[in-house]
């Protein structure tokens, strides 16, 4: 033995370590997976920093941006995010009666310099005997000749002048005024004038809107900044940003609650078809066939006047029960289906063997083994909810103004898209990204919690 | 295969006696009066009135009269146009929803399958990237926003080229169609384009495929006959909902691009509530999707042969 060089210390044992025995992976529980699952995905992830963001945005964000989303800025309607603010400090207006402040010029001028508060115009004859209309338009003259919105018809032959005062904005008119022909049409001869308006305000309308705190911090001539509306105006002046806010409230609660209800319902209603089976399967089965052969928009709108909405109502209320009436039936088939999987499962077989009741079943395996699919359901149905709404609320069948939601406002905005973009663009936005947020969850869910339905990219 | 006909035809007829129930009891609780307008009404008038539209009998006999009516056909008399009779009404605008949603399935169909099957072959390179980009912005802008850019693009062409060659709004000739059938089956083109890219992928690594590919057949014909036509069968089966969203989704493509069909006047009708023309709509249109459903269904069995034998 002695030539092969081993010792009977060579035979002695070896201390095991545990160490070396233990499993190389930490077990880990069915929802510990999935977080790990969802956390290697990008997408999903940041949409769900995303939605978090947007509900701190609907329930954190009235709190900070404390405008009331009703009120209205009658001197900032329609504006872009981002215009011009400043407004001059004048003096009271006082009627003018054409004859002080005459510019000695010739043709058609300015008597002072044009502001929103008035626009004073004049001109010497063109003709010797003659009555004037004044035009004032927001374009140049064409080649068409159109000159625009008629204002007034002057005649006279001496000290011809014209005060506009009409809803005045700030920018750039084009001022025209049209010698009449005989018949009392516009005739050949006629004036332009570009008119640049800045905006004024008098020391009055300044301290009533609350822009300054006492009258000895201004002096006429002096700039103040009006109120400022980082997402801009709606056509009634409205706040854009507060109007965003309490519009993303009600989207958001019919968006997230009406489906949280209705997966709610068809869970409770498959389980228990599911659970039960047999005759009662059948028959709970085939009227929910018949609810989802409903066709769902025109039921949705029907169920709407059903409820109908009161004087002073939002009618989010009607709208809630109207989507958790129709939208339950496909939730109920699916978690049907899974129920009737699950009771065929070897584990439950051997979960009765071992003498579990019927609660401990549903308790301790059925909902937790449907819970994932339950979930997925449920982050998909909140964008379909949300298009729901705003369909509704775009062809005029959802919430009532002046309650505001997303799919009201981008109605709103459709109508002036053209001059005011930003009416439409921004609800447009919210919807889209909040729809897209949970789609894209939605599809980092079902690859983290789903085995079976893990999609293959 | 007829069997199975038949009985989802019973099926469909019990469907839509379900629609028409429902819609008759959701109609009778509506608040409001039906007669009410601003003209001084009478009480004989009145009566009259109630007497043309059976509103005086009991609940159970009106519900009658609609049953008998509902299966030879007669929707009834518009409560607001009081000559018109329904089935006019959906005569005249019914043919105008049906072809715009006719052509926005056929756009939505063809260019699903088609992007859908491009994306998978080129799977996570460029053209798969850009198109699976669109598809998400498909999903997630609602459709009055593409109905609303559509104008704006048409408003823009326009007066690019000088002259009117597709018209911003209206109906009538194919040029109107164009666009609003193509915002219209939008949404439903970037789900089906998702749909058939995955159905498409598991057909691609499917072992039946490199059999095809082992024998030497070329790629065209592997392309066509194999992947396509295995890979389109998921598709097929939500066509049928697809039709229902498409047809009902075209309520806003109608009001935008002021088309004269069946959702444009049924919004209306609601306004108005003029509850004949409310009832008559809900239940054709009911009607025309479970039918819609059948006919698919049985389509599919055509397609694959595998559910005929079932």
């Amino acid at each position: 033995m002695a030539e092969a060089g081993l010792t009977s210390t060579d035979f002695e044992r070896i201390e095991q370590s545990a160490a070396i025995q233990a499993i190389t992976r930490p077990s880990l529980s069915y929802w510990q997976d999935a977080w790990i699952r969802l956390k290697d995905n990008r997408r999903a992830l940041y949409s769900l920093y995303l939605i978090i963001a947007l509900l701190m945005f609907t329930i954190a964000g009235p709190w900070v941006w404390r405008i009331d989303p009703g009120a209205q800025d009658v001197d900032q309607i329609s504006q872009p995010p981002g215009t011009d603010r400043k407004a001059t400090v004048v003096e009271p207006f006082v009627p003018w009666d054409g004859t002080t402040l005459i510019d000695t010029g010739t043709g058609l001028r300015l008597a002072q310099p044009a502001t929103t508060q008035a626009v004073r115009i004049q001109w010497d004859p063109l003709t010797s005997t003659g009555t004037y209309r004044v035009y004032r338009n927001i374009f140049p003259l064409g080649e068409e000749r159109a000159f625009g919105l008629p204002l007034a018809e002057v005649s006279g032959s001496d000290g011809l002048y014209f005060e506009d005062r009409l809803d005045l904005r700030p920018g750039t008119y084009h001022y025209a005024v049209v010698v009449l022909d005989e018949f009392g049409g516009p005739g050949e001869r006629f004036e332009t004038l570009e008119v640049e308006l800045t905006r004024v305000i008098t020391v009055y309308e300044a301290l009533a809107k609350g822009l300054v705190a006492s009258t000895n911090d201004i002096r006429i001539g002096d700039e103040v900044k009006l109120a400022l509306h980082p997402f801009g105006t709606d056509y009634l002046g409205r706040d854009m940003l507060a109007r965003l806010m309490a519009g993303a409230g009600v989207s958001l609660f019919i968006g997230i609650f009406a489906p949280f209800l209705y997966v709610l319902l068809g869970v409770v209603y498959g389980a228990t078809a599911g659970f039960i089976g047999g005759r009662t399967d059948q028959g709970l089965m085939r009227f929910a066939d018949f609810v989802v052969a409903l066709p769902f928009l025109l039921f949705m709108i029907l169920f709407k006047i059903v409820f109908g909405i009161g004087p002073g109502e939002s009618g989010i209320m009607p709208m809630l029960l109207a989507l958790v009436i129709l939208a339950w039936p496909a939730t109920a088939r699916l978690v049907r289906g899974q129920i009737l999987q699950i009771r065929e499962e070897g584990y439950i077989s051997a979960c009765r063997l071992l003498g579990a009741k019927t609660t401990y079943l549903v308790v301790r395996h059925m909902i937790p083994n449907t819970m994932g699919v339950i979930l997925v359901t449920l982050t998909f149905a909140v964008p379909s909810a949300i298009f729901t709404e705003a369909f509704l609320s775009f062809i005029g069948m959802g919430v009532a103004p002046p309650t505001p939601s997303w799919g009201s406002m981008c109605n709103e905005g459709l109508k002036t898209m053209l001059t005011y973009p930003h009416e439409l663009v921004f609800p447009a936005l919210f919807i889209s990204i909040t729809v897209l947020a949970f789609n894209l969850l939605g599809d980092g869910l079902r690859d983290a919690l789903d085995a079976r339905m893990r999609s293959r990219e | 295969m007829w069997r199975y006909t038949l009985k989802r035809l019973i099926q469909g007829v019990i469907t839509v006696w379900f629609i028409a129930t429902a819609t008759f009891f959701a109609m009778h609780n509506v608040p409001g009066d039906p007669l009410a307008n601003d003209k001084a009404v009478t009480e004989e008038i009145r009566a009259n009135l109630e007497a043309k539209y059976g509103l005086d009998r009991p609940i159970g006999e009106q519900y009658a009269i609609y049953m008998k009516n509902l299966v030879r056909g007669d929707f009834g008399i518009s409560f607001t146009q009081q000559n018109r009779e329904v089935n006019d009404i959906i005569k005249e605008h019914f043919p105008i929803s049906a072809t715009l949603g006719i052509l926005a399935v056929i756009f939505a169909a063809l260019g699903g399958v088609l992007w859908g099957a491009l994306t998978a072959l080129y799977r996570n390179k460029l053209p798969d990237i850009i198109i699976m980009f669109l598809v998400i912005l498909g999903i997630s802008v609602p459709s009055f926003v593409f109905a609303g850019l559509g104008q704006l693009a048409l408003v823009n062409l326009n007066d690019l080229l000088g002259q009117s060659i597709l018209p911003v709004a209206g109906w009538g000739t194919v040029s109107h169609m164009l666009v609003p059938s193509l915002v219209l089956g939008l949404g439903t083109m970037a789900y089906l384009t998702r749909l058939m890219r995955s159905s498409m992928l598991e057909v691609i690594s499917a072992d039946y495929i490199r059999t095809a590919k082992a024998k030497g057949l070329p790629a065209t014909r592997i392309f066509t006959r194999h992947q396509l036509r295995n890979a389109i069968l998921p598709v097929i089966t939500v066509l049928g909902p697809a039709i229902a969203a498409i047809t009902t989704g075209g309520f806003v493509v109608e009001m935008v691009f002021a088309i004269p069909g069946l959702g444009r006047y049924f919004v209306q009708a609601v306004q108005q509530l003029d509850y004949t023309v409310i009832m008559g709509t809900t239940v054709f249109y009911g009607a025309f999707l479970v039918f819609m459903v059948i006919v698919v269904d049985l389509v599919y069995g055509l397609v694959d042969p595998r559910v005929r034998l079932e």
